[in-house]
């Protein structure tokens, strides 16, 4: 069924349109005095001014390093593998001699890549990372000049990322299991 | 034949065809600056060229107004690649933009721009039918629109086109009515006489003020300008006519759009607000000397610089008119008052005479 | 310059330009119907634009400088653009050529053998006048003459355009269910 709108008929000087003329003259007027005189612009200009992030930001992806300087990361695959666009290429160690650089880790990857220009930054990485090795972190202007420049390997994911303490959780394990062999049994 | 009037003519041809194109070129850097102060923004502010971060005071504060802009913009516009898509109508696609530009700029030809400088007067073609004139080459200018309409094989710049051209037709109509009081009152086609007669009698507007209105909502449909703009709003018709330009052609049916705007200023200036003259400090007869000519020269483009910023600042006030809306408002109310305002300025001046 | 100065001021150049804007109006007339580059019936109209802009060159020429902006502005700005309009939108195919028939092709070249014949004869009987007097009050004295002398034909025109004009609109309104 029809709903019908009363529209109020208009009175002779809304029909001649000046009342509307009038308030759209205040209207841009006020607005343009603001902006001029009183610099109320909402603009950002941006390279000199940037704007604040918020904490959970997902920006490009690194590699961090803990406060003991070695690689967090034990190539596992995992984040290759959950990697929706298929942007990281993990390169494991196989047979070779170099499997780890550390105490506690079994071994590392031989060559990681990211792929910027694949990158969704979803953060699916960071998710499923058991050694919290990769994070997400503030940078989001990436540019280069060819495609082969925007695919980052280990050095340069390395150099970005960074240190991030967190939890050393290898260092803490073998705290544990060298306890454990001195843990007293009780005959 | 006077080769002294040729040389002139031509010099002064050259000067007023690199003046309007500057002021075209820098009214869509005013556009883009003043629609942004009105919407809280800032505008193009960043274009320079790279010495001028060195230059000290007057560097930067021109980089900041945007004075560069338009320099950027040209460059763009002769660099950008320049295609014909298929199955147009090849002759038409590229006549198009040439029939656009030319009225525009013939129409600047009769405006006096000045009094005089010395003794060259300061108008191209002093014309004893110069109104009729500027009516019948703006007439002409919708050609451009059809064609390209026409040319390109399309749906929407044919909807486009064929609305623009039949909104220019029917304002052309009132716009043409609009003028014949002031006629009627001055007596004369001529536009230099009509700014003596301003200069004896105060400004036109003061006696047909209806006549004012009715040509400036009149020239803002003819330039296709908002709140008439609808042929080229990019939510209804894509970019209407001009969709299927790109680069030069298109920079030259922007050119056609603004150099309207100017020469409709101009017109508006010369008929109503007393061209050159100003009621005071003797402005208001022709100049004696070569300052006194320049000083006229100045007001007068002072006073159409104030009709373009008119015409951009209207821009952002009013939205957009519907097409029906749009044609009900030029036939069945801006047509009966201008034959109204015929009507009675004939009335009272046979009552005063 | 002294040579160019003579011929000019004996009026060479308004000679020429008439041979030109002529030329032109004969050359865009037998265009407009006979083009052989291509038949679309909007080429056709254009250089029926054309031809209208070389006879208000024409009457410019003869000094009269209303008739040639009113032309310009009537004529070449409202009605082409009108005919333009009712051409694109009905969308005409290209005529396909016709077969030249022989009656047709005598017939023809025999009418226009006799109008040519007619045309020759009226023109050598002419005296040739003076050049026209330069009309100053031009407007005036035309306005004048059509509102007082010519009243009844003036008047009779507008009539005649209103009714085609109420024609039109009666023919083309669709019937009322």
């Amino acid at each position: 069924m029809a709903i019908t709108v009363n529209r109020k008929p208009l009175t002779f000087w809304e029909k001649l349109y000046l009342p509307a003329i009038v308030g759209g003259l205040k209207v841009t007027l006020k607005h343009a005095y603001g902006t001029l005189f009183q610099g109320k612009v909402v603009t950002m200009e941006y390279p000199e001014q940037k704007w604040s992030m918020p904490e959970n930001y997902r920006g490009a992806p690194y590699l961090v390093k803990d406060q003991d300087g070695d690689t967090k990361c034990v190539s596992c695959q995992l984040c290759e593998f959950v990697c929706p666009p298929k942007a990281i290429r993990i390169t494991p160690p196989g047979d070779s001699a170099r499997l780890a650089d550390r105490a506690n880790a079994e071994k590392m990857p031989l060559e990681f890549e990211i792929n910027m220009l694949r990158c969704i930054y979803c953060g699916f990485c960071q998710e499923v990372c058991p050694e919290e090795a990769i994070f997400l972190q503030k940078d989001y202007s990436l540019t280069g000049t060819t495609r082969a420049e925007m695919i980052f390997n280990k050095e340069k994911l390395l150099a970005l990322g960074g240190v991030s303490p967190g939890i050393q959780k290898w260092k803490d394990k073998l705290a544990e299991a060298k306890a454990q062999e001195n843990f007293p049994v009780k005959l | 034949m006077d080769w002294n009037f040729i040389i002139f003519s031509l010099v002064k041809i050259a000067i007023v065809v690199g003046v309007v194109q500057g002021i075209v070129a820098y009214s869509v850097l005013a556009e883009r600056k003043i629609s942004a102060w009105i919407q809280d923004r800032v505008g193009p502010n960043r274009t320079a060229p790279p010495f001028m971060k060195f230059v000290p005071v007057l560097g930067p504060f021109l980089t900041r107004l945007g004075i560069f802009q338009p320099l950027a913009d040209g460059l763009k516009f002769l660099v950008k690649e320049d295609f014909t898509p298929a199955g147009v109508k090849k002759i038409y696609f590229w006549l198009a933009p040439a029939v656009s530009v030319i009225p525009a700029m013939l129409t600047v030809a009769v405006i006096p721009f000045g009094s005089n400088l010395g003794a060259q007067k300061m108008v191209i073609a002093d014309l004893n039918v110069g109104i009729l004139y500027t009516f019948g080459i703006v007439s002409m200018g919708v050609y451009g629109i059809v064609l390209a309409g026409y040319a390109a094989n399309s749906k929407y710049p044919f909807f486009g086109g064929i609305r623009s051209s039949a909104q220019m037709i029917s304002y052309e109509i009132s716009m043409g009515m609009s003028v014949i009081p002031v006629l009627l009152i001055v007596g004369n086609l001529n536009l230099g006489q009509i700014i003596g007669w301003q200069s004896g009698h105060g400004w036109l507007v003061a006696y047909a003020p209806l006549s004012f209105i009715i040509f400036m909502v009149a020239s803002f449909a003819e330039t296709n300008r908002t709140p008439f703009d609808l042929p080229e709003a990019e939510t209804e018709l894509v970019g209407g006519y001009h969709t299927e330009y790109s680069s030069m052609k298109f920079a030259l049916f922007f050119l056609a759009e603004y150099s309207n705007m100017v020469a409709s200023s101009a017109m508006m200036v010369t008929l109503f607000f007393g061209g050159w003259t100003l009621p005071f400090w003797g402005l208001d007869q022709p100049a004696q000397s070569l300052a006194m000519g320049v000083l006229q020269i100045f007001v007068f483009l002072a006073k159409m610089l104030f009709f373009m910023v008119v015409f951009i600042w209207v821009r952002w006030m009013f939205p957009r008119f519907r097409y029906d809306q749009l044609m009900d408002l030029g036939w069945r109310t801006f047509l009966p008052l201008a034959l109204v305002n015929i009507l009675i300025t004939a009335v009272w001046l046979w009552l005063r005479s | 310059m002294e040579q160019i100065n003579n011929l000019v001021n004996g009026g060479a150049v308004e000679d020429v330009l008439f041979y030109v804007f002529a030329a032109l109006t004969l050359l865009c007339a037998i265009l407009v119907v006979a083009n052989p580059f291509s038949r679309s019936p909007v080429t056709s109209a254009m250089f029926l634009v054309l031809t209208i802009i070389s006879m208000s060159g024409l009457f410019l020429l003869l000094h009269a400088f209303f008739l040639a902006a009113v032309q310009i502005l009537v004529y070449a700005g409202a009605v082409m653009v009108l005919f333009l309009f009712v051409i694109m939108l009905l969308d005409l195919k290209e005529e396909a050529r016709r077969k030249i028939k022989f009656f047709g092709l005598a017939a023809g070249l025999v009418s226009v053998g006799i109008v040519f014949s007619i045309f020759v004869k009226s023109l050598a009987s002419l005296q040739p006048e003076a050049a026209g007097p330069a009309l100053e009050g031009e407007t005036y004295a035309l306005g004048k003459l059509l509102f007082t002398q010519y009243t009844l034909p003036f008047e009779i025109v507008s009539v005649l355009l209103l009714v085609a004009m109420i024609g039109v609109i009666l023919l083309s309104k669709r019937k009322l269910e």
